[in-house]
């Protein structure tokens, strides 16, 4: 973006001691009571890593659970325990704050050219609920579980299960109001703090598509916390909400968890979206293909995203009338998507790529992503669902939206802002070769998967017939090499973090605002609020060499 | 000071359309089950107390008018009446937990808590039961509501009282009015969908 009018140039000599966020105060104390964005963004991202690699090690037991057909290391109900908590974890507690808390607590207010978020305050607040939520979930797990699945169906969930219903369900609760401040913020924020000249269609679309994300955050958390509450008030005092035998409806259940959990995917995918549209204009030297497209791409997915609930639900009872209109509001839902695709597609072509690490992953999500989705138009045709509804098939489609869209766009944007964010450079090598190591790692461990739905086996059982061995051994090795995978960024990023190259304001030579700034930058962001005078990504094909 | 003006209206107003859909997940409920068991809720509905609701909700309007006032007194500088509309307002909320709270305890004298102790005669006693989890169940959170309101009228007295509010700034005041408003509004939607919908039946 223009702002070269007000903003000082650019300093060529990044190594010189310098005030900047990071050392301006030193102390516990400065971090838990800050209420700059950046610091604030750093605490989520220290929690969402943590929970990340205990989601992580339950899934490791699950896959090692796996590897024979015989249910052997653990028993069933210890089972349900273990992908009860994995999706829970992973859900709640990594994916649905990751992107958003992370990059773009950290980065909003600089790609707007602000000094904070609207109010600081509510934003340290929403980490600290954030915290009492999780507190209350790793009591649960701590104590013994739960495993109900992550969906909590009822009437299981409160007439039968013996587990921590309850604390778990609590625990989501409260994370949920941290959810619904953290997007109250962005919206207020992306409102009434652009920088003078920062109209809505010179924003960054990494801004646009956290929008989109704060206005689901805003209008379906809500409703999950309202049904979780439900579902505490039905089990603690025995009253027939759901419960059929008391005059209940587990179906009323099932619409309200999904209307929240639907969009919960879009909270998941837009962020990651928003950043591949940085990566991808970044790495290709070239101005986004359809801005406004893009844009309102956005808009459409988290609109028709509220819509589309029913299609959880084929099977569960609902009208074949009702299960048509969700089939068709579903195929909908895949047009802003592929405009997406198309429109990156596009800016690539004629680009001069650079295969940096960001853009390797951009890459690996363009292409999961394209294939979570395409199944997904399979799920979202009735007849097809019938067959492979509960199966390994679904898990395999969701994994590829989950975790080969949204993680790989997370890792992606770690990588691309984590000189802004940190002031060193990564170990470039060590960096693609991670990223190699978990796109092969992933598709190992699920593409079998779609198989072995397709050949029947169901999902959420802990032993299976011997003749599904074959494709069940591979998703675990493939499992244990993701991984190794994931551990590999951990372990560079910190290292870098003492021993790395100092980074310069700007080393990918790009043309947002966040890079007008020092690295790491200073608590304010901008000596002067920078001016606005262009559009977003007026790059010209190698125009700048990348450094670094 | 203008932009953090507009930033905490527009915050509070993207608040309340939170606090919406929190509430919506209730009436979808209520709205779900008042068709599927109409006659048994226009019952169940008879059993409340008509005479102590219609009051309630006198004093809530009330209430509105006397946060409205309070505003409109912080933004033209009279400090005293200021003061004398927000706890005016905060009484009469006070006044509603309170008649709330007798009335839940004649519910709970007359066996109608769902739960094991719950009784209600007639064929529809079991889906009785679920307009009363719906009845406490909303109710319950829009009191809960209620109090969080009388807890930030609580800060607003203490500011006002130090003389922090005139013209020049009185966005806590603005913002809390509408949220003050908002849980009113609530109540209005509550009162007939749980008071009056068994009125006609005879």
């Amino acid at each position: 973006m223009s702002s070269a009018v007000v903003v000082p140039p650019r300093s060529e000599h990044p190594v010189e001691p310098r005030v900047n966020y990071l050392n301006a105060t030193y102390g516990v104390k400065s971090w838990l009571l800050t209420r700059d964005h950046k610091r604030i963004a750093l605490l989520y991202l220290a929690s969402i890593t943590f929970f990340f690699f205990l989601g992580g090690l339950f899934a490791l037991l699950i896959r090692l659970e796996l590897l024979t057909p015989a249910g052997d290391l653990v028993q069933s109900q210890t089972y349900n325990k273990l992908f009860t908590m994995h999706g829970v974890i992973m859900v709640f507690f990594f994916l649905i704050p990751s992107i958003p808390a992370v990059l773009g607590n950290f980065l909003i207010p600089m790609m707007i050219g602000a000094k904070d978020l609207a109010f600081p305050r509510l934003n340290l607040l929403s980490w600290y609920i954030y915290m009492v939520g999780a507190t209350f979930t790793l009591w649960a797990v701590v104590h013994g579980g739960v495993d109900t699945g992550w969906t909590f169906y009822t009437p299981y969930s409160t007439a039968s299960s013996n587990t921590h219903v309850i604390a778990t369900a609590v625990g989501i609760f409260i994370t949920g109001f941290s959810s619904i401040l953290t997007g109250l913020n962005f919206i207020v924020t992306i409102h009434t703090m652009r920088a003078p000249g920062l109209t809505w269609f010179r924003l960054p679309l990494f801004v646009w598509s956290h929008y989109a994300t704060s206005l689901i955050f805003v209008l379906a958390t809500p409703v999950i916390a309202v049904t979780l509450l439900m579902v505490a008030v039905e089990r603690l005092f025995h009253l027939g909400i759901f419960d059929p035998r008391l005059g209940g409806d587990p179906i009323l259940f099932q619409h309200l968890f999904w209307f929240y959990s639907h969009p919960a995917v879009y909270i998941m995918v837009l962020p990651a979206m928003g950043v591949v549209s940085e990566l991808v204009t970044t790495f290709s030297r070239k101005n986004i293909f359809g801005y406004k497209f893009v844009a309102f791409a956005s808009i459409g997915i988290a609109v028709l995203g509220f819509l589309v609930w029913g299609h959880h639900m084929f099977v569960s009872g609902q009208s074949v009338y009702a299960g048509m209109i969700f089939s068709l509001l579903s195929f909908l839902v895949a047009i802003p998507s592929a405009v997406k695709v198309f429109n990156w597609t596009a800016t690539m072509y004629k680009g001069s790529i650079s295969y940096r690490t960001p853009m390797l992953y951009a890459f690996g999500f363009i292409g999961l992503f394209t294939i979570g989705g395409l199944t997904g138009l399979f799920l979202a045709t009735l007849g097809v669902d019938v067959h492979v509804h509960d199966t390994y098939f679904i898990v395999a489609h969701f994994h590829y939206i989950m975790v080969g869209g949204a993680i790989m766009g997370y890792l992606g944007g770690i990588h691309y802002w984590w000189p802004k964010i940190s002031g060193k450079l990564y170990p470039e090598g060590w960096a693609r070769f991670a990223s190699l190591v978990i796109f092969l790692g992933f598709n190992l461990t699920f593409f079998p998967q779609f198989i072995l739905g397709y050949l029947g086996m169901p999902r959420r059982y802990h032993a299976y017939p011997p003749e599904f061995q074959v494709l069940n051994v591979m998703s675990t090795a493939g499992a244990s090499i993701l991984g190794v995978g994931y551990l590999m960024p951990m372990i560079y990023l910190v290292w870098s973090m003492r021993y790395g190259k100092a980074a310069p304001p700007n080393p990918w030579g790009s043309t947002g605002l966040e890079w007008d700034t020092p690295s790491p930058p200073p608590t304010e962001n901008f000596a002067v609020t920078p001016v606005v005078t262009g559009e977003p990504y007026h790059y010209s094909p190698g125009e700048i060499e990348i450094v670094g | 000071m203008e932009q953090q003006r507009d930033a905490s209206s527009l915050g509070m107003w993207v608040f309340l359309v939170t606090e919406i859909l929190f509430f919506g997940g209730l009436f979808l409920a209520y709205t779900v089950y008042r068709s599927e068991y109409a006659r048994a809720f226009a019952e169940a509905s008879r059993h409340l107390d008509i005479t102590l609701g219609t009051f309630n909700t006198a004093v809530l309007i009330v209430s509105s008018l006397t946060m409205a006032l309070a505003v409109f007194s912080a933004a033209t500088g009279r400090r005293r009446a200021l003061l004398v509309f927000l706890i005016a307002t905060m009484v009469l909320g006070g006044v509603f937990l309170g008649v709330k709270a007798v009335e839940y305890g004649h519910k709970f004298h007359d066996h109608l808590v769902p739960g094991p102790h719950f009784r209600f005669p007639g064929p529809y006693a079991r889906q009785a039961e679920i307009f009363y989890s719906l009845y406490f169940a909303m109710t319950g959170l829009h009191a809960a509501h209620m109090i969080i309101g009388i807890g930030i009228l609580t800060v607003l007295v203490l500011q006002a009282r130090k003389g922090r509010y005139g013209p020049a700034y009185y966005t806590p005041v603005e913002v809390s009015g509408l949220y003050w408003h908002f849980v009113d509004i609530v109540w209005i939607f509550l009162f007939p969908l749980l008071y009056l919908i068994g009125r006609h039946i005879h």
